[in-house]
Formats: C-alpha cells, structure tokens, sequence
C-alpha cells in the first residue's frame, strides 16, 4: 500500500480496502525494517500516530471529505509538535519538548493526517547533505553512500524509500527543492509568507518558509491545500486569498511563456544534469508552452548575499539558545560567562558556530554597511532580476542543482563547496518567490531535478505547469531501490 | 570661568498598556515570579513576535503632545547582547526609524523662569526580565513578567544645564505621560527610569567627556546622583586628570555612585531590522484620530483651573501637573463646592500625610468625596477647622467611611446652641473675676484682644467643640453689659 499515491491512499480508505490504522501500522513496520539504513527519522511517534489513526478512521467513517484525513506522514523537527522533543537536529535541543505545535502541524491535525514521527535535518536547517545533524547523517535511498540533499533531507529521504506518504520541510536556500531534485521527488516552496511560520524554529527568518516534499505534484497540491494559511501569530504572514491547489492542475500548458535563464547553464553545471534539464523544457516546448531565453543578471550575486543574510538573521535568532530557561545546560558553569560559552561551545554543531560568527562579524560596529547594508542591496537587485523577467515569462526553469546527490564527506571540509550546491535556489528564497522541483530523468542512476519558478503566489500555477508534466511523463514514477 | 554642567536625559517610560508588546501576556505589576510569561516572552523555539496596536497609540499620543513629528513608517530592530533576563538575546527596539522624532518640552524653573528643552526622539522598546540576586544562596533568580512590557525611551539633547533643570524636566515628562494617560508614574514600581548623561566644560569651549549613570527611578536620587557626579568630574578635571567615558551605577540608600563599565568594555549591540516585525505604517487619519482623542494636557489643565477654579498660578500649576491630583482635586471641589479650601487641603495636610508615608494620591486612605465631606461640614459649622483636622485624620485610619458617622460617632459637633453656650459663658465669667476687672478697665480698643482668654476657656470646656463665632459674640454681649 505504500506504493501508493496520496490521492490513491484517500481513495483506499475510503473504499475501505484498509483502514488509516492499518495503512500506519504498516509504515510504522516498515520504518522499523528500512530506517536504520537511512536513518531518516529522528523520532517515530507510534503511539501518537496510531492514536490518531484511530481518530482519523472515525472520522473517515462519518464521511470526513479532506484527503489528508487517516494518511501518515512526517514533519521535519524543525516544527514544534506539542509533547514530542523537536530538536532540529540539535544537541542543543536534544531535551525540548514544546508544550505547543507550530501552526503547520495544527493545520495537518485539523486535516486528519497521521503524525509518523519527526524526521532528520541538518542542524538548525544549516546544511546541503544533511551531515551537519547531531543525529547523524540521512542516506540517500537511492544510493546509501551518497547524501540526500539538505537541509531537509530526512524529509527527502522518508517519502522517497515510502516511509512516509508525504513529509514537511523548510526551505531556507534551497532546503527543499535540492533534497527534492537529489531523491527524486516533488518538492515545493510557497512565496514567502503564504505558510505560517510560528512555531517552525527560525534559521533566518526573513528568507525560511515551509512547503512539502512528496513523490507527485498532485500530492503536493493535497498537502499544500493544508500547509498554507494566513496566521495572525506571524507577521510576516500573508493574508491572501487561499486556493484550491488541486483546482486547476488539469489545465493545458499550451501558450504559457517559459523563461530560461541563461545564467543558470554556466560553468559549474554538469553535462548530463544540463541535457536533462534541456529534454524537459523541449518536452513543455512539445506540449505547447513557448520557450524564452531570458537573463537574471545578478545571479552569481546571490550566494554571496545569502552568506551575509541568513547567518547575521542566524546569529541573533540562535542567541536564545543560552542555557538559561530550556535546551541543552553545560555541567557544573562556574559562572554566567562560563554558562553561555559551554552551553553554546558544547551543543552547537561545527556549521552553526561557523554561521554564528559569519553573521556576528558581518552586523559588528564597522562591517555592518558594507556587508549587511550591502547584500541588502543585492537582495533588491536580484527581486529586479526577477521582476523584470515577469513581465514577459509566466514561469522561470533551469536546473535545480549543478549535479545529483554527492557522496558523503566528499565536500565537508570546503564549506564554499557546499554553499555552492544552493547556486540556483538561493536567489529565489532572497526574491521571496515560490519554487519547485521535479524529477525529470537519472544520471549515473541518479536523479536528477528541474526547478520551476513562479512570480509571487503562482504555488498554483506551478503544480499545474508540474502536473502537467508528470501526465506526459513518468520520471515522478521511478522510485529507488526497495531496501526492504 | 566657571565650569558649565551639561546634562542630557534617557527615560525610560513603563506603558500602562493591558497586554505586552509583542504578545497578549499581561503587564500587571506585583505577581508571583514568572506567572505572566508566556512561551513568546520565554523566547521559546519558533514563536514569533506579533506587535499589539495600543503601544503605538500611546507612542503616538506622546510624539502629539511635544509636538513631534510621528514617524510614518516606524521599524523595529534587533539590539543583540547576552543577558539572562533577555530572552530572545535580543531587545526588540527602534534605531533608524522611530516612531516619535524630534519635538521640545517646555520646562519652569523655581524662579518662574521657562526654558525650551529639545527632544531628539522617542521610541518604542520592549522591557527586559529582572534578575534577583538575594535569596537564591549564590545563585541567581529570573523573573520574566516584566519581559517584553512596551516602553518608549525618550532621548533629550543635552539641553539642561544643572541638577534642578534635569528634574524640573524629568518632573515635567512624568506630568505629560501621566496627564495623557500612558504611563502610571509609579516610579517606585519602575515606571519612570532615568539614565543621566554628564559632562562638565567651560563655557566657550566643546563639550567635555560624559559619563552615563544609569537607572535612577526618583528625582531625589536623580539629584543627588547627578550633584555628586558634576562634583567628582569638576574635582577630577581640576587636579589634572580626565575623565573616562563610562557606564556609572548610583546608589541612593548608600548615597555613593561607582563605574559599572568603561566604554571599551561596551557591547557593540549589531543593531538590524527585526525581519520577524515588518515596517508599520501610520496615515494620517489615523494620526489625526488619535490627535482628536487626546485628554487634556498640563498647560491647558493649568489655564483652565485659574479660569474654572480661581485659582492662583502657583495653586493652578501644582494642582494640574499630575493626571492623578487633577482628577481628585476636580472631584473634590465637585464634593466640597470650594476650590480655594479644596486646594489648600490637597497641597497642605494630604499631601503632607500621603509624602510621610510614601503613598500616592491614587492609593490615598481618604477619598475626593469623604474630603469633600470634612471641608462641607466646616463650612456648614458643623465642625471647627481644628476639629477638621481630627476627622481627617479618623478617616485617614479608617475610623469611619465618611465625615458624618466620624463627627456622629466620636462627638465632635460643633456646641452653636446659643443656651448651651450661654451657661458656658456665665461659668467662665463667674469664674474670672480677674480677668474680668481687667476688661472692664481697659481700653475700649484692647478689650477685643482681651476676649481671646474667654474664647480659649470655653473652647477647653467645649473639648474645642464650641462654635467661635457664636462664643465671641455672645462673650462681648455679656461682658459688655458689666461694663
């Protein structure tokens, strides 16, 4: 039953050809056989997920109509889940236990989905290969020598072996769609502000947003149909409209405008991850959509810019991990100087005290304008770029990631390196737009991913376009190797 | 030459708001230790601050009354540095763009003298947590219900020149948030917090380093600290040395002030824009309605109580600076129908007794009404102004609820029954034959002096309940037929 798709596990239970119980006990065994080779979740809450099992086929009995209701899935333990440790792959949380949800995950209990457990992530989200994690790294199912992407990479990893139906994730500069393009799988991230961001713990704030990984762009639309909505308990949240993602994903993609970008071919980009990308955009060409060769000149800015951005945010949201009131408490401190440098010394991970001090460099007295002021700047040239490409394109492709999943360790010790892997998806978190990434074909059996890239709230438009793709091909269908 | 004192003022003002800044815990003062913290003021993983409107309406409120001009788009940032009662290891507060700019508030000196004092700007902060060191046997406590209380820090320039300038300021902004509502001016709850900023150079010259002395919370303190620190940087300069740009603590009950740290050991706090806060923004309707809205303020209170009350400026100007006395002076006069008396009770014997037991006039024993019951029932002769006092002071210890059953139960009527009276007075005169020789002797125009020892006689018997008026008279009608 794994095997199915969400809407086709909607229809199962309701056809009554097993029950939500069964359908997550059978996850359940499954985790327990196939995750030690992956080491994809970090917690699995049995108990919790066959209590609401249970719930969600009494609901299922009185005719509940969401085609979320009795289906299991997975958070990231980046959000808060109300009485179940949320680490974010940190030491530093190793103990905390939230006594709230963040509004994603009450947004799924309401829609009746099952809570599996909570998966695997580079610490604080900070990572590409998912190997900066206090509980060690995610492997990639498809090949367990090579890392699934980051940081949500054990959200990759659990749809893709089928040990969840459907997993949330964050994406921060790429945190979904690389693990998406490197698993083969569907991964979407929303415009920024469209999914609520309380309660998912804060990497850089003005750049994280929540979206889904899941195996089909038509799962995808189910699950986006619960993660976003307008909360009044974030700010930054948007109050637009919501819409039926599943609505319009029928919808011819004849005379749409493909934007290309050229910058996103150059050097850097493997051969065989190139072709790829091209068959898929001669493959929308066939299908209709007119193809544009465009430019988004300040894209090699955008890596440079995140790198002063999100770890100066990083470094005053990770102060409040300072072992006074939760989190991880060094033995015996001496005194309070002692209490942070400990605490902090000893929870944080290599990556964070890296981002950490990044960050704490680039806002000190003196430096403040010329890189915080500067990449701010940056950041506005880049929405430009993308503003300006709008006016003729509907949506922007190009590859999401130089080359498939890597194998472990082979870039741990050059951090540019890894920061690299987000070359092409970090301009779109610092413009604020939504983006996805679909499988369109393996190399080296590897996959590989296109991403699709909209103006601000095109989500729908972008299951659509990816919908419509997965119709006329069967990348989306190729699934790794059973570890079972 | 002489040297100069130049002093400018950092004051932080406690917004008398329901809710916190950024969440909807309560801002009540004087609950059990951590009971009004929620996971957003804890600064737990993943909440986010979420601003109320009421802190800006009241920021706004202020910017109007000196005259500022409020800030169209008012933005939040991140001031980083570690503390254990600052949760988040941040301060959310403004930098770049606060919400009231620069604006001037009038002062008057003891003289009568007025003086312009400039305002930089103000704007709008969150409070941190308080750390408490006794109790904990060499550990240290947090309580975190004061974290994330609206304040707004109002910055000065260096305007003032001497200790009485700098309180006659600090006394003046205590009067204009209190007057509009926005602040509860208890100082000794922290409402009102005073960093003084020092310096002291000759006229003519630039100005001279300046240290900052940080949390005074009276005026009294505020004075003291600041006289001892122009003395200590005068003394300092003129045995040759200099003076160090410091961070300095004053201590009122001990009355000494020491450095709590050099500028080189100052944080440098990495100020950016909150990217969890957007920028907000004011039209000016929304300004205008507030404009609208705003209760009276000190100056036109003053004006108008000369004009309503007859009263004089120097009554006038007392009476109206706080929100609190106006409101009970205004309900008392309702009460006794006599501003005069009204006034003369609200500045003499009440605040004489609320100063002595360090309470404020919102907590005084004795109500507007139950006063205005003590000055009716002098007026009407029911009492004497001596036994006033004494009623006063029953209801004060709360003897009785009102002036009536205090006057009623203790006995203490005024003796007007002329019968009565007159037996008294036949006593005394019966009783003085002395005295009352002399009178017959005197002068005509010595005798009215004379009467005082047969008034005070039977005041004593009267246990001073006898009606003056009525003794006198009655006393020169009878003295008057032995002549």
């Amino acid at each position: 039953m794994h095997r199915q798709s969400i809407s086709e596990l909607a229809q199962s239970l309701r056809d009554k050809k097993f029950s939500s119980v069964e359908l997550t006990q059978h996850y359940l065994d499954r985790i327990k056989r196939i995750d030690p080779q992956l080491n994809s979740y970090v917690t699995v809450t049995e108990e919790i997920a066959l209590a609401q099992a249970k719930i969600a086929d009494e609901r299922l009995a009185s005719g509940d109509s969401n085609p979320l209701c009795g289906i299991p899935i997975a958070h990231k333990d980046i959000f808060c889940t109300e009485g179940v440790r949320t680490s974010c792959g940190s030491k530093m949380l190793d103990n905390f236990v939230p006594p709230y949800n963040a509004t994603v995950v009450e947004n799924y209990l309401d829609a009746g989905a099952v809570m599996l457990g909570k998966v695997n992530m580079d610490e604080f989200a900070m990572g590409s290969s998912n190997e900066t994690s206090y509980y060690g790294p995610v492997k990639n199912p498809w090949d367990t020598r090579c890392v699934p992407g980051g940081s949500s990479g054990g959200s990759a990893a659990s749809v893709a072996a089928m040990l969840a139906a459907g997993a949330t994730a964050t994406d921060t500069g790429g945190s979904i769609r690389q693990p998406a393009s490197h698993c083969g799988l569907t991964g979407i991230k929303p415009t920024y502000g469209r999914a609520s961001r309380y309660g998912m713990i804060a990497f850089a704030s003005s750049l994280d947003q929540a979206g889904v990984l899941t195996r089909s762009a038509k799962d995808a639309a189910i699950m986006m149909n619960s993660l976003i909505s307008f909360d009044q308990k974030d700010s930054t949240s948007v109050d637009v409209a919501k819409e039926d993602y599943l609505q319009n994903l029928e919808t011819s993609v004849e005379g749409i405008t493909i934007g290309v970008p050229k910058e996103y071919f150059g050097d850097g980009l493997k051969i065989e991850t190139a072709a790829l990308v091209q068959e898929a955009i001669d493959q929308y060409e066939k299908m209709g959509a007119k193809i544009k060769e465009i430019s988004l000149p300040h894209s090699s800015l955008a890596v440079p810019a995140y790198y002063v951005i999100a770890p100066a945010e990083c470094s005053a949201n990770l102060s409040r991990f300072d072992g006074v009131r939760y989190g991880y408490r060094c033995e015996n401190p001496k005194d309070l100087e002692d209490l942070y440098k400990r605490s902090r010394g000893e929870a944080f991970g290599e990556e964070v005290k890296r981002r950490i001090l990044v960050g704490t460099y680039a806002l000190s007295a003196g430096y403040f304008d010329a890189y915080y002021n500067k990449a701010q700047q940056v950041r506005r040239l880049i929405k430009q770029d993308f503003d300006e490409a709008f006016k003729d394109v509907d949506v922007i492709m190009g590859p999401t990631c130089t080359s498939p999943a890597f194998k472990f360790d082979s870039k741990g010790s050059d951090p540019v390196a890894m920061y690299l892997e987000d070359i092409y998806t970090i301009a779109t978190n610092l413009a604020g737009l939504p983006g996805l990434s679909i499988p369109c074909g393996l190399v080296d059996n590897k996959p590989v991913g296109l991403q699709i890239i909209g103006p601000a709230f095109a989500e729908g438009k972008l299951l659509n376009i990816a919908h419509q793709f997965q119709l006329a091909t069967d990348f989306h269908t190729l699934t790794a190797p059973d570890l079972d | 030459m002489t040297w100069e004192t130049v002093i400018g003022l950092e004051v932080h003002v406690q917004l008398a708001t329901k809710s916190k800044l950024f969440s909807a815990t309560s801002t009540a003062f004087g609950s059990e230790p951590n009971t009004q913290a929620s996971a957003i003021d804890l600064a737990m993983p993943g909440t986010l601050p979420v601003a109320n409107e009421e802190p800006f309406r009241y920021a706004i409120m202020f910017g109007l009354a000196i005259g500022a001009e409020i800030g169209k788009e008012s933005v939040f940032e991140r001031k980083n540095y570690f503390y254990p009662d600052l949760p988040k290891g941040y301060q959310t507060t403004q930098l770049a763009k606060p919400i009231v700019g620069a604006g001037e508030v009038e002062i008057t000196l003891e003289d009568g003298s007025t003086k312009s004092i400039r305002i930089h700007h103000a704007h709008l902060e969150e409070d941190a947590g308080k750390s408490m060191h006794e109790d904990f046997h060499g550990m240290s406590g947090i309580d975190l219900n004061r974290a994330g209380t609206p304040l707004i820090e109002i910055v000065s320039e260096p305007d003032l020149r001497s200790a009485e300038e700098a309180v006659a300021f600090a006394k003046k902004l205590h009067s204009l948030v209190t007057s509009l509502g926005i602040c509860d001016g208890e100082m000794s709850q922290g409402s009102m917090r005073f960093d003084v900023n020092i310096s002291v150079h000759k006229p003519g010259t630039p100005f001279g380093t300046r240290t900052e002395t940080k949390n005074l919370n009276s005026f009294k303190f505020m004075e003291e600290a600041i006289e001892m620190e122009v003395d200590r940087q005068i003394e300092e300069l003129e045995s040759g040395g200099v003076i160090d740009q410091e961070t300095r603590l004053y201590d009122g009950d001990k009355r000494t002030a020491k450095t709590m740290r050099k500028k080189a050991d100052e944080n440098d706090y990495r100020y950016f824009p909150c990217p969890d806060l957007l920028p907000v923004v004011f039209d000016d309707a929304y300004v205008d309605a507030i404009k609208a809205a705003m209760p009276e303020l000190p100056e036109a209170r003053a004006a108008r109580f000369k004009e309503e009350y007859q009263l004089s400026d120097y009554d006038a100007d007392i009476l109206s600076a706080d929100a609190a006395t106006s409101a009970y002076f205004e309900q008392l006069v309702k009460t006794s129908n006599d501003a005069k008396q009204s006034a003369n009770w609200i500045m003499g014997e009440l605040s004489a007794k609320l100063n002595a037991e360090e309470k404020s006039i919102k907590d005084s024993p004795v109500t507007a009404e139950q006063l205005g019951g003590v000055i009716s029932r002098t007026q009407d002769g029911t009492i004497s102004s001596k036994i006033a006092k004494q009623v006063f002071e029953a209801l004060w210890d709360g003897k009785g609820t009102s002036a009536d059953e205090i006057i009623e139960s203790q006995g203490l009527k005024q003796v007007s029954d002329t019968g009565a009276l007159e037996k008294m007075a036949d006593e005394v005169i019966a009783n003085s034959a002395k005295q009352v020789e002399n009178y017959r002797n005197a002068d005509p125009d010595k005798r009215p002096k004379m009467l005082g020892y047969f008034v005070g006689q039977i005041m004593k018997a009267s246990k001073g309940q006898a009606n003056p008026q009525a003794i006198n008279k009655i006393l020169i009608e009878k003295l008057n037929a032995l002549l």
